[in-house]
């Protein structure tokens, strides 16, 4: 059982990376914003994969913390945005 | 019983990772930002709940599998208050793309914040 997760993880992060690595050639930052969204769900999946594939109750602290994080990112970026329109739009 | 709780996991794991690869293919593939928001909103988070579904038989005690469905919630929640946030500076950084093409930009810091406001008041009325 731990074997298909652990390789139902690794298929996950594969194709996160794959993800990532063509749309981080893109050139707009809202679309490099997304990649990393994309990277915080499936960084959120396979933790929760891992977590419970080795028996580590803390793990889904961490997956929780990391939901958390990730929505704070795509804020920080609308914030940042506001700000520059403001000034130098 | 055993064997069935693993089948499940299996299953529905597996969905869970092929509606992953759709919403990457979609965010990959699909042609303008709005859609590529649409893409990963709905596609990613179908994933993580296929996943969720098949990672609670496995949980080791109740606390583990309300965590996980507590993961998810806020997982979804997020999702959709990115999605709107991601729309509303895609959109913004539209403005300001046209607003450089029309010959204002960087070079006129003042100038160009005035055309986007009333380039934003239009749209808007």
């Amino acid at each position: 059982m731990a074997d298909m997760l652990f390789l139902a993880a690794s298929l996950l992060l594969v194709l996160t990376t794959a993800g990532l690595f063509v749309l981080w050639r893109r050139g707009r930052d809202a679309d490099r914003l997304l990649t990393i969204q994309l990277l915080g769900s499936g960084c959120i999946a396979v933790l929760l994969l891992l977590a419970v594939a080795m028996g580590e109750a803390s793990g889904l602290d961490v997956v929780l913390l990391l939901a958390l994080l990730a929505a704070l990112a795509a804020c920080g970026y609308r914030a940042a945005i506001g700000q520059a329109g403001r000034s130098r739009p | 019983m055993n064997m069935l709780a693993d089948i499940f996991t299996g299953l529905f794991v597996f969905s869970g990772i092929l509606f992953f690869a759709a919403g990457a293919l979609g965010l990959v593939r699909l042609p303008d930002t709005l859609s590529r928001i649409h893409a990963l909103a709905k596609a990613d988070n179908l994933g993580l709940a296929l996943i969720v579904i098949g990672l609670l038989p496995q949980a080791p005690d109740v606390l583990a599998g309300v965590k996980m469905v507590a993961i998810w919630l806020l997982a979804q929640l997020a999702s959709g208050a990115v999605a709107q946030v991601m729309a509303e500076a895609a959109q913004m950084e539209n403005m300001a793309g046209e607003d450089l093409q029309h010959g204002g930009g960087v070079l006129h810091p003042a100038g160009s914040g005035v055309v986007q406001t009333d380039t934003r008041g239009d749209l808007r009325a």
